[in-house]
């Protein structure tokens, strides 16, 4: 009984030891005092690695563990790290959710490092793209890459339309649209491919008319108000009047349906140039162009939404120096083009855009005016959800015709002053300090 | 049976430990934040949390895309788990006939989908599913067909994830029912040949009502399995196009692990909860009333 | 005539079952671009293993393969044992509230394992276990399910054996030890693969608990996966191939116990 006893008991420990000792080996991460830690999405993630052996070769005793998260779950997977505290040293961030990353307090302020670099310059950036990284006058991220949205367009069914250049203002914008969709007749083809699946050019166009979005230190939507509504309207009228179609589901591939004419117009960003390449070949090759978009007068171009991602440095990270090295080395002119290269992301300084490399590219020219007139949404952590989940919506059933626009955006602001209840609170918590 | 109170706790208290900590104080306390407006504010700072007492409760009921959601689940429980049933029934009865040969042969082969990764066939679904590239439109060609967005398009994205989950899940109930058929004394149906009966006659007077209670467990079973529809929106279409698969639990995970709201996330919970209960309850119903 | 039409039904059936893991296997072996050809091909014009290659040289897929059996294994172990003490409590002893506490785990099994994430996560964060094994382990230590089946199962065990192990001076735990386990081995080898299937293929939790690409599970990896390489189906299914293929194994070695789990579970409380 005795021996049974201990040689089961023997047993056991051995296995919880073993446990034991397993589990505490697998939960402690290395620690090693040179090593910084990147996470970047998707392809960037990817293409990043490319660069990080002539980073280590200008900085020994600086290595870089790239980690690359999909950007489908992305945002998911940086909150859920942060909470766990697990976030890395430094990582890509959308630059609209820079705002979020600051409300977790999880990001550095970088104005310190800003103010003694050299090579991290506020000047270097295009101003509406560093804007968005600023938060209550602090800078919390650098932009890495940047992106925005304008018209891309088919020049030979404008040119039947009767317009040999892009239209300039909104009113050029509609005539074209109304004259192309004449030119199809009863077709299953449309002027302007507007999904309401994609919430940017109705804020573009929103704002383009002078709203500011939300209102009242961006505590309470402002969607209903005179000017959202001309600009939400005056899409959606595209909708109505049959001049774009309104389900998502017959265009499968986008760059086919550009092909295929099934639409002369889309606003979108700099990623589809590499796809409309590669679909519009042949007779079609000089058949599109990218421009800046309408304005609702015709003194300047349409602003358009500041879009990108920047580099933010976590604020647990113990490594902020080596951290900051990189993100240096991220900003040189050179890495920037060597990164265009690679990931086709579109250079955050200017200087880089000097290049021939993309001096020669004709449909870049139209993005590099338009970064000259870019604007960010509104900087709270509520947004994405706000444009993801409310504005979508909205959009589609005002589309659909299932309610009026002002119907559709009197709800919004009632889902939106919902949302933003939250920030009303803590905003009044803070004055009351 | 041994009457030694300290023993058998102490052989219950690692399990019920477990269960209690890490199981029950996590649903009483999802049941609090679902009182809550507990979100990424509070992630960072627990005092930015208040109660909103039924707050959350009540937006649900308000909130168009929670509709959807319970629409779309319901949807796909309504045609998914009677379909699978009646696919594992006939499965099952055609395994169950004497003339079958290797008869375990087949079996393992219906099987094998219930035992593989979800989202490992989810993913090959996926291309299957392809518009241009996929076999299911290039055999639907073959015999005329036009070919379909099966994953693409609002109106088929539902009925293709059915399909596959039809598919994988089949096996389960087959087993289940297999087991069920074997259980019915063979005398019944020698009684009713003698009689005269029909082959479908049979079906409805003795396999039908004989196997009434496997039935029952394996639609309530099937019921809550498939109320939790989540792998397969997650990887075939997230919830699209134009959320006509979004499911409760996808709604869920949204709201809590994309928006952070955790405590409208934990009402959604709960609401699901209450759907399994009463969609439980009603078919305990109506299998007694079936019975009477 | 009517046999035949019915085995040419289950065999076209059969087929059709399989085909998806078919084209799986097919495509995982085929050159970058080749599954996306139409006509689509259903078998490789030329065998390769670069998809394989790339996953784990470029991918790293054998850590999370790793991770995947480390889990699963642990989780197994660990329940096997917690569920089968309390199987063994509520089949042969008798105490206080004993049925009440049974009813309450039963009833409790309706409640959907996503009511407990949100807290689940909370709690694990704040002792530090979020990406870490422990954040799936510890979650599966003990199984409602599994504590019933061993319970019915240990209930068709005489107490008579139960009896004499004691008058030969057995303590508690040897009996539980000594006698019940060996005779429980049908039954905890179907709980076992059971719960190392359930482990090995959940994907709902690790994507939430691991947040480090070196921590996560085969499952989570390949979703991950699939977020950034939708356009290369042989690469995908190369690994929903490795994915499945460790799981086909145990399956096919232990269908018996697997089959009879199933049986057992559905029989009527």
């Amino acid at each position: 009984m005795t021996i049974f006893n201990k040689y089961c008991s023997q047993k056991l420990n051995l296995i919880f030891t073993f446990i034991l000792l397993f589990l505490v080996g697998c939960s402690q991460n290395e620690q090693n005092m040179s090593e910084i830690t990147f996470w970047g999405m998707g392809s960037e993630g990817e293409s990043i690695q490319k660069l990080i052996p002539e980073f280590e070769r200008l900085n020994p005793g600086i290595k870089v563990k790239v980690q690359m998260i999909p950007w489908t779950a992305a945002q998911e997977k940086l909150i859920s790290a942060y909470a766990s505290e697990n976030l890395p040293d430094i990582f890509q961030l959308g630059n609209t959710w820079v705002p979020q990353f600051v409300a977790l307090n999880s990001i550095e302020n970088l104005d310190e490092f800003t103010s003694k670099s050299k090579i991290v310059k506020k000047e270097s950036y295009f101003e509406g793209i560093w804007n968005t990284n600023e938060i209550s006058g602090k800078i919390y991220g650098i932009p890495w890459y940047v992106d925005t949205r304008l018209l891309f367009y088919r020049k030979d069914i404008l040119q039947k339309a009767g317009y040999n250049n892009p239209p300039k203002t909104w009113a050029e914008f509609y005539d074209v649209s109304k004259k192309i969709k004449q030119n199809i007749g009863n077709d299953d083809k449309y002027a302007v491919y507007l999904p309401v699946n994609e919430w940017a050019p109705f804020v573009i166009f929103g704002m383009q008319a002078g709203s500011k979005v939300l209102k009242d230190n961006d505590s309470y939507g402002n969607f209903s108000g005179a000017e959202f509504t001309k600009g939400f309207e005056f899409l959606i009228n595209f909708h109505k009047e049959n001049l774009a179609p309104i389900g998502i589901s017959q265009v499968n591939n986008v760059y086919q349906a550009f092909a295929e004419e099934y639409f002369a117009m889309y606003i979108s960003g700099p990623w589809n140039i590499k796809e409309f390449k590669r679909w519009m070949t042949g007779n079609l090759k000089d058949k599109w162009m990218t421009a800046p978009l309408p304005s609702p007068n015709s003194d300047s171009i349409g602003i358009s939404l500041a879009g990108g991602a920047s580099l933010v440095i976590s604020k647990n990270s113990k490594k902020k120096d080596a951290a900051w090295k990189f993100i240096e080395f991220l900003s040189l002119p050179s890495t920037q083009l060597k990164f265009y290269e690679l990931a086709n992301s579109l250079p955050a300084v200017k200087t880089a855009w000097e290049d021939p490399l993309l001096q020669n590219d004709p449909y870049l020219i139209a993005f590099y005016t338009q970064f000259h007139s870019v604007v960010p949404t509104p900087k709270i952590p509520e947004w994405e959800q706000i444009a993801f989940s409310k504005l979508q919506q909205y959009a589609e059933l005002a589309a659909r015709n299932s309610l009026t626009v002002n119907e559709a955006l009197k709800n919004m602001d009632k889902d939106v002053n919902i949302i933003l209840e939250k920030r009303r609170w803590l905003l009044e918590q803070n004055n009351a300090k | 049976m041994q009457n030694k109170t300290i023993s058998a706790y102490f052989f219950l208290a690692p399990a019920l430990m477990a269960i209690f900590v890490f199981f029950f104080i996590p649903v009483i306390a999802a049941f609090i934040i679902s009182f809550t407006d507990f979100d990424i504010y509070s992630l960072s700072n627990y005092g930015n949390a208040r109660f909103v007492g039924f707050d959350n409760y009540l937006r649900l009921f308000y909130d168009p895309l929670f509709w959807t959601a319970l629409q779309n689940t319901f949807y796909f429980v309504i045609v998914s788990a009677p379909l699978s049933i009646m696919v594992s029934l006939t499965a099952a009865i055609m395994l169950n006939s004497k003339l079958v040969k290797f008869k375990s042969l087949f079996r393992l082969n219906f099987f094998i989908p219930v035992i593989t990764t979800l989202i490992a066939v989810a993913i090959v679904w996926r291309f299957i599913y392809h518009p241009k590239f996929g076999f299911l439109n290039y055999t639907l060609e073959l015999v005329g067909i036009e070919s379909i967005d099966w994953l693409g398009d609002p109106n088929f994205s539902m009925p293709a994830i059915i399909i596959m989950s039809v598919w994988k899940n089949f096996g389960y109930n087959m087993i289940i029912f297999i087991a069920g058929l074997q259980n019915i004394p063979e005398y019944l149906y020698e009684a009713a040949e003698i009689e005269g009966a029909t082959g479908f006659q049979k079906f409805k007077f003795i396999t039908i009502p004989m196997l009434a209670p496997t039935t029952l467990f394996v639609g309530i079973i099937t019921m809550i399995g498939y109320f939790q529809l989540f792998a397969e929106p997650y990887i075939m279409t997230q919830g699209g196009p134009l959320n006509s698969t979004l499911s409760i639990v996808q709604y869920m995970y949204q709201e809590g692990f994309r928006w952070w709201n955790m405590g409208y996330s934990a009402a959604i919970a709960f609401v699901l909860f209450a759907v399994i209960m009463i969609g439980t309850i009603i078919q305990m119903k109506i299998q007694k009333n079936a019975n009477v | 005539m009517k046999k035949i039409t019915l085995h040419i039904f289950l065999i076209i059936a059969g087929l059709l079952t399989l085909a998806p893991f078919i084209w799986m296997v097919s495509a995982s072996l085929m050159n970058d671009g080749h599954a996306s050809v139409y006509p689509p091909r259903f078998f490789p014009d030329e065998v390769t293993f670069i998809q394989f290659e790339r996953l784990f040289s470029r991918l790293s897929v054998s850590r999370n393969l790793l991770n995947s059996v480390i889990v699963s294994f642990l989780v197994t172990f660990i329940s096997l044992i917690f569920n089968s003490m309390a199987g063994y409590a509520f089949a042969k002893y008798r105490f206080a509230g004993k049925d009440k506490l049974f009813s309450l785990l039963l009833s409790s099994m309706i409640i959907p394992a996503q009511v407990t994430m949100l807290p689940l996560f909370l709690m694990l964060k704040s002792f530090g276990f979020i990406n870490t094994y422990l954040a799936i382990i510890i979650p599966g230590m003990a199984n409602i399910f599994g504590i019933f089946l061993i319970k019915q199962y240990a209930m068709s065990i005489p107490d008579s054996i139960i009896e004499s192990a004691r008058m030969d001076g057995a303590s508690d735990f040897q009996i539980y030890w000594k006698i019940i386990l060996p005779l429980c081995t049908p039954i905890l080898v179907t709980l076992a693969i059971f719960t190392f299937m359930g482990t090995w293929n959940d994907f709902l939790w690790p994507l939430i608990a691991l947040t480090d690409s070196s921590m996560y599970t085969l499952p989570v990896a390949l979703a991950n996966l699939m977020g950034e390489h939708t356009k290369d189906p042989e690469l995908m299914m190369a690994g929903s191939v490795i994915t499945i293929i460790p799981i086909i194994i145990v399956f096919l070695a232990l269908q018996k116990y697997y089959i009879k789990g199933i049986m057992m579970g559905s029989v009527k409380e």
